[in-house]
């Protein structure tokens, strides 16, 4: 098993659900993040105060996929998240040790 | 005016009565005495309400959303517990202070004889601007307690963020005790058209030796006044009063309670500019209740005072626009609204003596120099004045009020300056009229900041004006009240 983390633009976000469902892929946890790369923040101005905002609102995408699917949905999210522009973001992928579905007490790939 | 005073007019009064010249003219309209239009009154009552919506929810909300998260409801609340402790405090003393004959030093305090509002009846009236017009005097009362809660709370915006409760509890009803009713007494407080033009007549009717008398007499009814109005200031709706007056405190707040913790170093963005359009929205909207109410008749004056509302608030919003076009490339919803509102200040003097067109002029130099205030020289001098109170009231009530000196001129549109006594506008002397401007201005500017820098002083002395450091990074929100603006 293996853990896909993809940090995405955030109106992405649902063309990459679309792609990941496509898959067959079951599930996965969406979180908002800031963060920035190469993609520089903007600068905030409110009355005399101007402010540089760095940190640029992402969404983070977790799915644990089985170690035969990360290449199709590395892909999958690439090919849906890509706009060309700086700031599209990045994907890792590490390892999963043990996975169990709290309902039915199964394990690793069939608990995901 | 002293009660030697009083029977000094009375004296004068016999003196003119015994050399013939008897004052038989004003003594049948004293005993004619005028009741309240209807309309005049109707208009009063609903201007009342609207200089209340001004303050809660308008400033409210406008500064609301200019602080962070975790103050808005400190904020809220600093302005809505100003308004209720300046209600209550206004019946007790408070109108007796500012709108009385004083017993000693009647040029800068009035007296007590209204204190608890003693003496006043619903048959009660006060005079408006015209000889031998009146309206019920509570609903006046409630007209001008509105105002005194308003000059307060627009203070807090200075030191938002970062000044306790407790502290503000404290110093709110010292300021107005302190500050306002004296500064609204020095300003407004006058005898009244009814005792000028009387006096006027008495002076045109009467001849040689009498004639003396009379021109005396004159004299002490128009001593009888607060010494700003007896220089011949004029400020229709409290520039003065109002905006420099805490303009000016806003400034010294924000100096003595000191900086925010992290200012310069962290970001502190307004939390919701929406929140902020609608409480500036609500704050213009309000402003007819006190400008135009500031006529105190449902007249021409109040018309024009509303229509002068209406475009130096325009002007200046777009002038402001213009000035951040050009030094930011964007122009912002922030200043737009922040424009309008110092557009609003500036015209609060103008309303009922400028002219429209100079009322737009009023409001593009006050869109810009504002500007100029709030972005250029508060950060050339680095002062923490949270909401930008001193660069929009202070500097644009200072830019109004002198530039009432200048529009008012009936060569320039204005009305001119009307002569009770005379019976006729006044030949409009320029020069005098910018002098009277500026000796009340500076009058503002030293009573309101020495006195609020003393309060101040005193209330820290007693018990310190800021929460800690710890508490203040967490919110005041929590640590005074308790409570969160948001739960979602």
């Amino acid at each position: 098993m293996k853990l896909v983390t993809a940090i995405i633009k955030p109106f992405k976000l649902e063309e990459v659900r679309a792609a990941l469902t496509d898959l067959g892929l079951q599930g996965m946890t969406v979180t908002e993040v800031k963060g920035y790369g190469r993609q520089k923040g903007h600068t905030e101005i409110y009355r005399g105060a101007e402010y540089a905002v760095s940190f640029l609102p992402k969404v983070k995408i977790d799915v644990v996929v089985p170690s035969g699917s990360v290449d199709k949905a590395v892909e999958a999210i690439v090919r849906a998240a890509k706009t060309g522009q700086i700031g599209d973001g990045k994907i890792f992928v590490s390892a999963i040790d043990h996975a169990v579905r709290v309902r039915t007490g199964e394990t690793d790939d069939s608990a995901i | 005016m002293t009660v030697g005073g009083l029977r000094r007019i009375a004296s004068y009064a016999i003196l003119a009565s015994l050399m013939g010249m008897a004052l038989e003219p004003s003594l049948a309209q004293a005993a004619d005495a005028p009741t309240p239009n209807k309309g005049d009154t109707a208009w009063m009552l609903t201007a009342s309400v609207l200089v209340l919506l001004m303050t809660i929810p308008g400033l409210a909300l406008f500064y609301g959303g200019l602080v962070r998260t975790k103050n808005m409801l400190s904020m809220l609340m600093q302005v809505f517990y100003t308004v209720c402790i300046v209600c209550v405090i206004w019946v007790l003393y408070g109108y007796s202070m500012a709108f009385t004959e004083g017993t000693t030093a009647n040029s800068f305090f009035g007296g007590f004889t209204k204190a608890f509002l003693a003496g006043v009846t619903p048959e009660s009236n006060v005079e408006t601007f015209t000889d031998g017009v009146v309206i019920p005097e509570l609903v006046y009362i409630c007209f001008q307690m509105t105002f005194a809660a308003i000059t307060p709370a627009l203070i807090v915006g200075a030191v938002a963020e970062r000044m306790k409760f407790s502290a503000v509890a404290i110093f709110i009803p010292l300021w107005v005790t302190f500050v306002y009713f004296p500064v609204a007494h020095m300003v407004w407080y006058w005898a009244g058209p009814a005792a000028t033009v009387a006096a006027g007549k008495a002076v045109a009717a009467a001849s040689g030796d009498a004639k003396v008398a009379a021109e005396a007499a004159l004299g002490a009814v128009q001593a009888n006044a607060g010494i700003a109005f007896q220089w011949g200031a004029i400020d229709f709706a409290g520039g003065t009063v109002v905006h420099i007056n805490s303009g000016i405190a806003a400034l010294v707040g924000a100096l003595m309670v000191g900086k925010r913790v992290g200012y310069g170093k962290e970001a502190m963005p307004p939390h919701s500019l929406t929140l902020t359009l609608v409480g500036g929205a609500l704050l213009w909207v309000g402003w007819f209740g006190f400008n135009a109410g500031s006529a105190l008749e449902a007249g021409g004056t109040a018309a024009l005072a509303m229509i002068n509302t209406f475009v130096a608030t325009a002007a200046a919003a777009l002038a402001w626009l213009i000035c951040e076009n050009v030094a930011k490339g964007k122009p912002s919803l922030l200043g737009a609204v922040t424009g309008a509102v110092a557009g609003l200040v500036a015209v609060t003097p103008a309303s009922g003596f400028a002219g429209p067109m100079g009322a737009i002029v009023l409001g593009i130099i006050a869109g810009i120099v504002c500007y100029m205030a709030c972005s250029v020289i508060k950060n050339a001098l680095g002062y923490d004045d949270a909401l930008d109170v001193f660069g929009v009231h202070c500097i644009g009530g200072i830019v109004g009020a002198l530039l009432t000196g200048i529009l008012a001129a009936p060569s320039l549109g204005g009305t001119g300056i009307f002569d009770y006594a005379a019976g006729k506008i006044a030949d409009y002397d320029m020069v005098t009229q910018l002098i009277a401007q500026v000796k009340a201005v500076c009058l503002t500017l030293v009573w309101s900041g020495v006195g609020t820098f003393v309060l101040l002083g005193l209330v820290r002395l007693v018990i310190g004006l800021r929460p800690a450091s710890d508490q203040e990074r967490e919110g005041l929100d929590l640590v005074d009240h308790g409570e969160r603006a948001y739960n979602y």
